[in-house]
């Protein structure tokens, strides 16, 4: 089973990557966006063949390693 | 005194860090981030440098080495721990000392030296250090550090900013702060002060002829408050 998760800075922290992203795209002729926010994707391929306990092991994994809470949301995205 | 160094892959302050350490009295040990323990020490340093290639997000995997069960126990039960640029990012990952270390506010690698205020003389660290102001070195790129508000106010109320980037004459000013750290803050303790995170190299101030001879107070008086 795959299961994704995305990565986000959280709204109050600061992303340079994304502001200079954001001016990039602008001076290419994209200058109709209010923001660009970098983050992170994973795919993780589990041996568990049931949804709901996959999907607990990968939450638990974001909340210990893959992501940090203090700056960093997490959202999984349904297993496949 | 004795103290150890944790070498993780991708580690290259380690030996810097050893040179220092031996300089100063200390009888120094290498110790690979595979080990299950570390021989009895004084103080244990997590050096500098770029471990695991700062995957993920810099200290992130070597926060989680085996080496670190111990190094948490230690420092835990009241033991002296150090971190030095990537091991201040290690100890924040670890969740030793609260906060994060972000990319520099300006996205450069920044490698020069700065000024930075001592904020706390009450700990082993900085207890009887005559100047207020020192001269270190910083080589970094994400040293941007970041807390909440709430861990700020804690941070503040409980004094553990232990240094703050600053100018010769200590004023720490924003035009002063290389990073962008919230409140200058260059390094910071846990609540009990017995571990030190912090960006900034003193083992790279130990020789005057090469540098500068702050580092050199620093370890001078850190050996002697560990007697």
């Amino acid at each position: 089973m795959k299961i994704s998760v995305i990565i986000t800075l959280k709204k109050d922290v600061l992303d340079p990557q994304g502001k200079v992203i954001h001016q990039t795209l602008d001076g290419m002729g994209f200058n109709d966006l209010n923001e660009v926010r970098q983050g992170k994707y994973f795919e993780i391929e589990t041996k568990e063949s049931d949804p709901k306990k996959a999907k607990d092991k990968v939450e638990e994994m974001c909340k210990k390693l893959l992501a940090n809470l203090v700056i960093e949301n997490y959202k999984i995205i349904d297993a496949q | 005194m004795k103290s150890s160094v944790i070498t993780f892959p991708g580690s290259n302050c380690d030996r810097d860090m050893d040179v220092a350490l031996k300089k100063f009295g200390f009888k120094n040990k290498m110790v690979w981030h595979n080990d299950a323990e570390f021989p009895k020490s004084d103080l244990v340093v997590l050096p500098g440098g770029f471990s695991y290639g700062d995957y993920l997000r810099c200290g992130s995997m070597a926060s989680k080495s085996k080496i670190m069960k111990s190094v948490i126990n230690f420092a835990n039960s009241g033991g002296i721990v150090m971190g030095i640029c990537n091991g201040f990012q290690i100890l924040v990952e670890t969740g030793l000392v609260p906060g994060v270390l972000l990319r520099n506010k300006y996205l450069e690698f920044i490698c020069k030296n700065v000024f930075v205020k001592i904020n706390n003389k009450q700990n082993t660290f900085f207890k009887n250090i005559d100047n207020n102001v020192l001269e270190f070195h910083i080589a970094h790129n994400e040293g941007n550090y970041f807390c909440t508000k709430d861990q700020l106010k804690e941070i503040e109320d409980n004094e553990q900013v232990a240094i703050n980037y600053c100018d010769k004459d200590g004023k720490s000013e924003e035009q002063f702060n290389p990073n962008g750290s919230i409140k200058n803050i260059a390094g910071i303790f846990n609540k009990k002060k017995n571990i030190l995170g912090m960006m900034p190299h003193p083992e790279r101030m130990i020789d005057p002829s090469l540098s500068g001879e702050d580092g050199s107070l620093f370890f001078n008086n850190l050996i002697n408050n560990l007697k």
